[in-house]
């Protein structure tokens, strides 16, 4: 597979493209667990905010205040190099990287979907509470389907940002496109100048964030279609 | 008071109801024995709609007793569930299910309580559907009907739970003027079955037909609880009277 780069776009630009392209594995790696980790939290931080329960519900708007205040940054520095630093053990950039993005997510994520379940008009919960609809089968059958065609689009829209956000962990050392992209950058080898590797890492990320961009945004087009 | 009847459906005693500040319901008082058509008006804002929200626990009061066919609501879980096991809510909103279709709707809360199979469930609901007469849009979604279909619709789906009492949320007054008849029509024929029922509403002529008892509310009391017929022609408070006098004038 490096040959083949090498071949079309010759040395160094092949190895470079080959490297480049090879460490947007890890970025998308990251952002799908990110994204699938952060959803199971947020599925269950979603449902005790919504719940009947004020305690449940304090949990979890603690929570939600709780990650959303904090910067991602912050929150990488935090798991990959304060806690380590302080317990002294080491942690792995992934296992800091995957725990750092998946709060940040799981938060993100809650806060979008209690507002789409918000969005669902007050009377579909007080028909099915006069018609002795089970708590659960009131959140499947009636809410859920509902609230989906709100939440859907802003949720693609944040992967959007998951994405983005994975760059950010190549401050502790995880090795996606932004390390490999930099450690390229700052090589002292010809035809690897920041202004040559830089614009084609943006070109990268765009490659891998438009397409999400234009499926949220046909999302969101039909669902205000349907509800006109 | 209908001929014969002499079991209590619903008891109120010394009912109050706050929102924050706001008295909604204060020292409320009724019985309504079973069979009875009782007619709720009044100004807006003068609790009409708390009061039969309280009746199904969709709001909670704060002081006194409600009773539902036996069942007293303590604000637990339990009696809750077992009120609203007898008592259908039908809304000014509708709010039929806009995912699910006609009979869908009328399906799902037969179903799910357990209280029937499917089988059960679809001819039970197309029997209801046929008694609004609209079994012919069973597999239409809300969103294809017309206001007073949709409001037909949401009547069937409180019948399919077999209630005891039926409890009327201004069922008419989302509706165009030219679909109120359908609808009234509907819980006329209902009122001739004999069951229960509340309704809050401002059709006057409507509760002139059907209604045992008219009550009239103003800022959280029942001030007149009389026969139309007495109701109509020599409301006691001055302020029915006025209310009366501008709901009739024009």
């Amino acid at each position: 597979m490096g040959e083949f780069f090498i071949e079309i776009f010759g040395k160094p630009h092949g190895i470079i493209l080959f490297q480049l392209v090879a460490a947007c594995r890890f970025t998308i790696y990251l952002s799908l667990i990110a994204f699938l980790g952060g959803g199971a939290i947020a599925s269950l931080i979603t449902l005790m905010r919504i719940a009947p329960s004020r305690h449940l519900q304090r949990i979890a708007t603690a929570y939600i205040w709780i990650f959303q205040s904090i910067p991602l940054l912050m929150l990488l520095f935090l798991i990959g190099l304060g806690v380590p630093g302080l317990l002294d053990i080491n942690v792995n950039p992934w296992t800091a990287a995957t725990i750092a993005l998946v709060l940040f997510t799981s938060a993100y994520l809650a806060e979008v979907w209690r507002g789409a379940i918000e969005s669902v008009a007050r009377g579909q919960w007080e028909a099915s509470f006069a018609l002795n609809i089970r708590y659960s089968s009131l959140l499947r059958k009636v809410i859920l389907p509902q609230a989906i065609k709100f939440g859907i689009a802003p949720t693609i829209g944040f992967m959007v940002q998951i994405i983005k956000g994975t760059s950010l962990a190549y401050i502790i050392g995880f090795s996606d496109l932004m390390l490999v992209g930099k450690r390229w950058a700052n090589a002292p080898v010809l035809g690897s100048e920041p202004f040559v590797i830089f614009p084609l890492m943006a070109v990268m990320y765009f490659c891998i964030c438009y397409p999400l961009a234009i499926f949220a945004r046909k999302l969101e087009a039909r669902s205000i279609a349907k509800n006109a | 008071m209908p001929k014969g009847a002499k079991n209590i459906i619903v008891k109120m005693e010394k009912v109050n109801k706050w929102f924050d500040d706001f008295q909604a319901l204060c020292d409320v008082d009724l019985t309504i024995f079973e069979g009875e058509r009782i007619v709720v008006c009044g100004p807006s804002g003068s609790g009409k709609s708390t009061l039969i929200r309280c009746l199904n626990g969709l709001e909670a009061h704060q002081s006194g007793d409600i009773s539902v066919h036996g069942t007293e609501l303590r604000g637990d879980a339990q009696s809750v569930r077992q009120v609203r096991d007898n008592v259908g809510m039908v809304f000014q909103q509708f709010n039929l299910f806009p995912h699910l279709t006609v009979l869908e709707n009328c399906t799902l809360a037969p179903i799910n309580n357990g209280k029937m199979d499917a089988q059960a469930a679809y001819d039970k609901a197309m029997t209801y559907l046929k008694r609004v007469q609209i079994p012919e849009q069973a597999d239409k979604l809300p969103g294809q009907l017309s206001g007073g279909q949709q409001q037909r619709v949401a009547i069937a789906r409180a019948l399919c739970m077999e209630p005891k009492l039926m409890l009327f949320d201004e069922p008419t007054s989302a509706l165009d003027p030219e679909m109120i008849k359908e609808v009234l029509d509907t819980m006329v024929s209902l009122a001739e079955d004999g069951m229960s029922m509340i309704c809050v509403t401002h059709e006057l002529n409507f509760a002139k037909r059907v209604a045992h008892r008219i009550i009239f509310m103003d800022k959280g009391r029942i001030v007149e609880d009389q026969p139309p017929a007495d109701f109509f022609k020599k409301p006691k408070s001055p302020r029915a009277k006025l209310f009366l006098e501008q709901i009739l004038s024009h």
